[in-house]
């Protein structure tokens, strides 16, 4: 018997998991390798969280052609690895009359990419959906099909399930090397080394974003120049009702796609990003800074103008990846077996989905033509994540007979069970963050006042360790340092 | 799913609700208290410092010893206590309680409601701090839990945010048990917490505090590496450019402020614009006539004593409803002059019984004339401090003012006086 095609996939972002999973469709031997702690703590745990429509990419990029079809290719998603996914539409405001030609721009670029129900709204229209936006307001371009997620419950997830279909996955294990050896059709990679150990390999998938770069060098391909550009966000409280229904854009800058107002699945609103490029080095620099921090205050009360910093309950940074071309890097490269799915910068999130699949089915298997067979135990579907406060009393009640702790409030919040946070760590939660991302706890108004010293004790307890040693997320960042003398 | 009747429900077992539900049980009623945690005391639990009961026992408790006199009354006196259980929903028409705890759902139908619900302190992250986010920065609640429930120590060298009494307590806390604590930055011109725990936690071991003094930088990518402290301008709050310092530290407690937590009823009831406290009236009653309040969902109090007595009150006024089947409706607003933060209560009710009007002044005056009216009465108080209650009595004698001037409001103003 022929051994299995090895393949590796280096970033457990959503863009990694995603193909990962996709991979583990055929039978080969999948390994994921994320230097942190967990499962989509890079560019997945901080951006806009937005699924975008598709139609303000420029006809014949990259960008494109994968982010309707990725748009598409969410709804199934979904419900087959648990994910929320809320398809609450999008608006992008005009506020001058010399923008509405753009909305026009907008509307020819949704019917070439096929999608359907956009429509340039009158002012009313607009404020009827959307009563707290700006008197200024003249009109917007509505998609109904745009959304928001939890991006990195689409990488914990899809890496679930990638591992639940055979995956291997490899976490706190940086790469640091690349072998090549020279192939009858040139340069290939032969083995990967990591931090642990040196791993023999046939394929390389490089999805490590804002490490692109360098872990092409390593295998001598070629990768455009990447550098980091930093949003900064502030997330508000609830509001009942919501202040904001759906996603606000404001016409575009040359540079990004504008501050946003939107609500977050969980029922917040969120505000950002800034654009700011930094050093290529600065990779892994999300401070928030003062100027970026107005900046988003200003630019999202020119949308909506009643938001009021004192509703805010977190700020945030999140990087993305910038190339000089603006667009992504898929496919095959000079290095045999070395394939790119970099430079995943917006719309990165909605285009995943279709990235992978285009990966694994055009490049692997078309362009380099390695014949794969099907994975016959294939399952698609993981598990839902539940919160338990979020089903019917009658089915939370059930859930409480099979275990009393899911009638244990921790996080007051966001009403989440001691159940649902001790599912979490099970599920591959090993740090506060872990938690946090999985359950929500500490996601709301206390930010974690009333909650952080419980996600502590469970984490600990279920681990079997002590509470010296829980840690925030990678790296030092243990909560506490000593003891009380006894 | 089970439905239990009763007379009333005291949601939240602290201070106020403790106290509630014994004045309630005296009275004849059957008490229910619920309280999410595994045990009823509150936040009492983990003050383990002394300075309670100055004004309820006449001596110096500590948190635990103070919240055993309660839980010793409410065993004592038959209050059921209904701990592990969350409220999931209030239903003001219905006037239905829903809870979920380990044995599943409860609806509880009460004649009155009392919210002793408490506060929360307002998160690092509201503040719109610039900087990274590392580990090591905690409010001082969380801190305080994990020294005295955990017996764990957050770090090595301390700075604290906010001179709020738990932050000045921390500060002691820490320093006891070896940290080293370098210094207590204060916003305002003015400390946030008691000038008690000014001397006693800070000046007796040498711990600065630096008022108009603000955390405008947090460094370190992992674990805490230190911040950057600017002073502010005392009366525009602006920073003042060039006065930044910085300061390495592994560890910054915060203690700047709590809020009112309301979510249950802040959909239905009115609330203080400013800090979403709960508007309850001379009873202690919300604007829901079979809803009353207490403690700090209504305003945050400097004095644990001080919540208890407006606890006795709500638990008093609630009570008598039960038993009546009603209280007097008819109330009027207690206005505020400029120079007044909170103030409670919010409405006196005009054929109501004695009760205290607490409030806090904006700023530090020497001597103050306090005026309730106009021409109800006028008092001079000494010493006032932002960090401090003003408690004024309204007696029989004030209802009968209020009555012969026939006043649709009472205005509570404060001046300074030479």
């Amino acid at each position: 018997m022929r051994e299995l095609l090895r393949v590796a996939v280096i970033g457990a972002g959503v863009v990694g998991s995603l193909i990962a999973r996709c991979l583990t469709r055929y039978r080969c031997e999948v390994h994921i390798f994320e230097k942190e702690e967990d499962v989509g703590w890079g560019i997945t745990k901080a951006n806009s969280a937005v699924i975008h429509g598709g139609y303000d990419d420029p006809p014949g990029s990259v960008r494109a052609r994968f982010c309707a079809k990725g748009n598409a290719m969410y709804s199934s998603l979904s419900e087959e690895l648990g994910f929320e996914l809320k398809r609450i539409g999008s608006f992008v405001l005009v506020q001058a009359p010399e923008d509405f030609p753009y909305l026009e721009t907008l509307k020819a670029q949704a019917l070439d990419n096929g999608l359907s129900g956009c429509a340039i709204l009158p002012a009313q229209k607009v404020r009827d959906l959307e009563p707290h936006i700006a008197d200024t307001v003249l009109g917007g371009f509505w998609c109904p099909s745009a959304g928001i997620t939890e991006p990195w419950m689409v990488a914990i997830g899809a890496v679930e399930n990638a591992v639940k279909n055979g995956a291997r996955l490899h976490l706190s294990e940086a790469v640091t090397g690349l072998v090549t050896a020279e192939g009858s059709r040139g340069r290939r990679v032969v083995a990967l080394k990591t931090v642990r150990g040196e791993y023999p390999i046939d394929i390389v998938i490089n999805a490590s974003g804002l490490w692109a770069e360098e872990l092409s060098t390593l295998a001598g391909a070629y990768c455009p120049p990447l550098h980091p550009r930093k949003g900064e966000y502030l997330l508000f409280d609830k509001f009942d009702p919501p202040l904001v229904r759906s996603i606000l854009f404001p016409i575009p800058s040359s540079v990004s796609k504008g501050i946003l107002v939107l609500p977050t699945v969980d029922g917040g609103l969120l505000l950002g990003p800034t654009a700011t490029d930094l050093p290529k080095e600065a990779r892994e620099e999300t401070s928030t800074t003062r100027e970026g921090l107005s900046e988003v205050l200003y630019s999202a009360r020119k949308l909506v103008p009643t938001l009021d910093p004192q509703w805010t309950v977190k700020t945030f940074a999140g990087l993305r990846p910038e190339s000089p071309q603006k667009d992504f890097a898929i496919g095959k490269t000079e290095v045999e077996g070395f394939i790119q799915a970099a430079a995943m910068r917006s719309p990165g999130l909605t285009a995943a989905p279709a990235v992978a699949e285009h990966v694994v089915e055009e490049v692997l298997r078309r362009e380099c033509g390695y014949s794969l067979e099907s994975n016959d135990r294939f399952t698609p579907v993981n598990p839902p994540f539940v919160n338990v406060s979020n089903l019917p009393l009658e089915e939370w009640e059930k859930k409480i007979e099979t275990d009393p702790l899911y009638g244990k409030i921790a996080c007051v919040c966001n009403k989440v069970t001691e159940g649902d946070i001790r599912d979490a760590v099970r599920r591959g939660a090993t740090t506060v963050d872990g938690v946090k991302f999985r359950t929500r706890a500490s996601f709301g108004r206390c930010q974690g006042g009333f909650c952080l010293a419980k996600i502590a004790e469970i984490l600990a307890r279920e681990s079997g360790r002590s509470l010296g040693e829980v840690k925030m997320r990678s790296g030092r960042t243990e909560l506490l340092r000593g003891r009380v003398r006894e | 799913m089970r439905e239990v009747i009763t007379d009333t429900l005291v949601i939240g077992g602290g201070a106020s609700g403790m106290a509630a539900a014994v004045e309630c049980v005296e009275r004849g009623c059957r008490t229910i208290l619920v309280e999410r945690e595994e045990s009823i005391g509150g936040v009492l639990n983990q003050c383990i410092h002394n300075g309670f009961g100055l004004h309820v026992f006449k001596e110096e408790l500590t948190g635990p010893e103070y919240a055993q006199l309660f839980k010793s009354q409410i065993h004592q006196k038959g209050v059921e206590i209904q701990p592990d259980l969350f409220v999931v929903n209030i239903d003001p028409k219905r006037r239905e309680v829903v809870t979920m705890g380990k044995g599943g759902c409860v609806v509880y139908r009460p004649r009155a409601l009392i919210m002793t619900t408490g506060a929360r302190e307002r998160p690092f992250s509201s503040l719109r701090i610039p900087g990274t986010r590392p580990a090591g920065i905690y409010t001082a609640g969380v801190a305080q839990r994990f020294v005295n429930l955990y017996n764990r120590l957050p770090g090595d060298r301390a700075f604290i945010l906010g001179s709020g009494d738990i932050g000045l307590i921390m500060a002691r806390r820490l320093t006891l048990e070896g940290m080293k604590v370098l210094g207590v930055a204060e916003l305002m011109p003015h400390p946030g917490g008691l000038a008690r725990n000014i001397a006693q936690c800070l000046d007796d071991f040498d711990i600065p505090l630096r008022l108009s003094t603000s955390v405008v930088e947090v460094r370190g990518r992992e674990r805490l590496e230190g911040i950057t402290l600017a002073k502010f301008d005392p009366v525009t709050l602006q920073r003042i450019p060039g006065t930044e310092e910085r300061v390495d530290c592994d560890t910054l407690i915060l203690s700047v402020g709590l809020l009112p937590q309301n979510e249950l009823i802040e959909s239905f009831v009115e609330t203080e614009p400013v800090n979403r406290g709960v508007k309850v009236d001379s009873f202690m009653r919300t604007t829901h006539l079979w809803i009353f309040a207490a403690g700090n969902n209504v305003a945050i109090y400097d004095l644990v004593d001080f919540v208890t007595l407006d606890g006795k009150i709500a638990g008093q006024s609630a009570a008598r409803m039960v038993r009546d089947g009603f209280l007097p409706e008819k109330r009027i607003p207690l206005a505020r002059s400029e120079q007044i933060g909170t103030l409670i209560p919010s409405f006196c009710c005009v054929e109501g019984q004695p009760f205290t009007i607490y409030f806090r002044s904006k700023k530090t005056m020497k001597k103050a004339r306090v005026s309730i009216g106009p021409g109800i009465f006028e008092t001079v108080r000494l010493g006032i401090k932002p960090s401090e209650m003003v408690d004024i009595p309204f007696t029989v004698k004030h209802f009968g003012k209020l009555k012969q001037l026939g006043l649709t409001k009472i205005e509570v103003s404060i001046k300074e006086v030479p």
